[in-house]
């Protein structure tokens, strides 16, 4: 049995390549403090004059809740444990966490296996995801499911948004949600699992014309997927964020019809 | 004019070595595989290094310059700054053999392991018909010129050894995706194949095989992911599992098991090794968890079909060597004889 070339540097690379994980490290943590802050603060979710509602508390359905801001009913109790949209966001964590590039990304990031190509692998064992928990990646298709119908609670919410006292009404606060759902529906049918139900299962494309072309579609989505996942982390948090500061009144919403 | 650069190479066996410094001339437009053929001609003649076509199709240089897998070949020096040290060292993956040149026999080991094309029933070779758009998916994958610097990068191998027995790599992922999508390949237990022979679920998709790809073949984005949702679609998907319920697709299969097709009735596994050697006959893996190694689909009496096989030395060379005569003793050979009554 011969042995490995003796080489006794642990990676041989000269260029930056901790640059990459650090920025996703940072990036994600700051993201995963802001969203966590926010869904448990229980307030500033919801513009009662224009019908914003942040897609973090959204559907809310806890007795906390407006009731103008609750249009599936109020089932939950009011525990501060309980996030608004108790019902959305595990579903919401599920798919981003089962996402074929976060996982690429926090694999590197965060658990350094490995943190970057011909860098070795922070830990001593592997097995990948072959068993529990890791296997549960599995999901990400029951979460895509998931995730598409929570696309269509969030269309409704913008579309609901389109409001002022005096009946319709347009400000900046519409664009920036509009903006929103059509960027969270890029990410959503980008996915690699819905570009495989699409039409990447099937061995003869010339006998399914129409699951071509959408496959054909989502493929040029999917080729943008990693940046379709950091975008949407953006909008959904400056969504979030102009929303609690409207409903804060730290600003008011820039309006143009109503 | 050249410029002298500053190189690091290593150079040693299995035994041991180290990296020695070499000062050597770099011209305009060279690669590194250039200036190692300079470094034989000048002061390390001695120096092995593995390489063929110098245009980064044949995928024998391959090796690690500064720490990443890369062809010599198509690596340009303009790429390192003036004062910028060059290290080279042969790939960490596999075993040396000396000083660049290591060992890839693993991953012939587990391209054999992997069961072949296998032509639906009734087609014979030269009747093989198919639509562009149905193999375009396969044939990226045919773009791959077997360099193994993906099989080199991937940590599960590289940095854990004892994963090469259950685990093929981005290589043999690449290939069992090529065949699932064949148009007119009709295995269908592929998917379970590369779940349970291949190691799929060890990857984590961390991208590096598809980094150092020399091809850029989407390896992940194209093989490996559609790969893991091909196994999703038999194990884990509701929506599979509830239209199996309601339109009984259970029941058809069953039905299907019935009547065997060809490929069933012949099936390949290992019954037979007569006139298969080496790693291929499966006895050099005794205690491998992989998939043993499968000879071709026999007849009845453990005799192969042979269609191409017309006269003496036409086409490609003998797969018994150029030195038999023909015909072979007819109770040598392990296939049909194309006219049977000829002798």
């Amino acid at each position: 049995m011969r042995a490995r070339a003796a080489i006794a540097a642990k990676t041989l690379r000269t260029d930056r390549w901790w640059f990459a994980p650090l920025i996703t490290f940072a990036g994600l943590s700051a993201w995963v403090i802001y969203a966590t802050v926010r869904v448990f603060m229980h307030k500033w979710y919801y513009v009662a004059d224009f019908h914003y509602l942040t897609p973090f508390y959204s559907p809310c359905i806890t007795d906390r809740c407006i009731p103008e801001a609750a249009h599936f009913g109020t089932p939950l109790p009011s525990f501060w444990l309980i996030p608004e949209a108790a019902f959305t966001l595990p579903f919401l964590l599920l798919f981003r966490l089962t996402c074929y590039y976060y996982r690429k990304a926090y694999y590197r990031a965060f658990w350094l296996s490995p943190p970057a190509c011909a860098v070795p692998d922070g830990h001593k064992k592997y097995t990948g995801e072959t068993r529990f928990p890791l296997l549960g990646q599995n999901l990400h298709r029951y979460a895509f499911y998931a995730a598409g119908i929570i696309s269509l609670i969030n269309t409704w919410d913008a579309v609901i948004a389109f409001h002022s006292p005096s009946g319709f009404g347009f400000g900046l606060g519409n664009i920036i949600l509009v903006g929103n759902v059509v960027m969270l529906w890029a990410y959503t049918l980008s996915c690699h699992s819905c570009r495989h139900i699409a039409g990447g299962r099937l061995k003869h494309f010339s006998k399914h014309p129409v699951r071509y072309r959408f496959w054909t579609f989502v493929s040029k989505l999917n080729a943008r997927h990693m940046m379709l996942a950091w975008i949407t982390l953006g909008t959904l948090a400056l969504t979030d964020f102009y929303i609690m500061a409207v409903s804060a009144g730290w600003i008011s919403d820039l309006r143009f019809v109503g | 004019m050249g410029t002298k650069r500053h190189f690091k190479v290593w150079r040693g066996d299995s035994s041991g070595g180290e990296i020695q410094d070499f000062d050597v001339e770099v011209n305009e437009g060279e690669v590194v595989l250039d200036v190692i053929h300079r470094l034989q001609a000048t002061q390390t003649p001695d120096l092995a290094c593995r390489w063929n076509c110098k245009a980064g199709k044949c995928g024998s240089c391959s090796m690690e310059i500064n720490g990443m897998p890369k062809l010599g070949c198509m690596t340009r020096m303009s790429t390192f700054t003036d004062d910028e040290t060059i290290t080279i060292t042969p790939l960490r993956t596999f075993p040396v053999i000396r000083d660049l040149v290591t060992d890839v026999s693993y991953n012939y080991e587990k391209a054999r392991e992997t069961p072949a094309f296998a032509p639906p029933e009734g087609v014979a070779p030269g009747e093989y018909r198919m639509q562009q758009v149905d193999v375009e998916r396969s044939q990226e994958f045919r773009k791959c010129i077997e360099c193994f610097l993906c099989q080199n990068t991937c940590h599960v191998v590289r940095d854990h050894e004892e994963n090469k027995e259950a685990f093929a790599g981005p290589r043999f992922f690449i290939r069992a995706a090529e065949l699932d999508m064949h148009p007119l390949d009709a295995r269908t237990d592929r998917k379970n194949y590369s779940r349970d022979h291949q190691g799929l679920g060890y990857c984590n998709i961390t991208k590096c095989c598809t980094e150092v790809c020399p091809e850029h073949i989407k390896i992940t984005d194209n093989a490996i992911i559609p790969m893991k949702e091909r196994v999703v679609d038999n194990k884990y998907d509701p929506l599979v599992w509830l239209g199996r319920k309601i339109f009984r697709r259970d029941e058809l299969e069953k039905q299907d098991k019935a009547t065997p097709s060809r490929h069933e009735r012949e099936n390949m596994a290992p019954s037979n090794t007569m006139g298969v050697t080496g790693v291929a006959s499966g006895t050099s893996t005794p205690f491998s968890s992989a998939r043993q190694p499968e000879p071709p689909a026999v007849g009845p009496d453990g005799k192969l079909d042979v269609a191409e096989i017309l006269s003496q030395k036409q086409g490609g060379p003998s797969p018994f060597g150029d030195d038999h005569e023909f015909p072979l003793p007819s109770d040598r050979v392990t296939y049909h004889h194309p006219t049977p009554d000829k002798d």
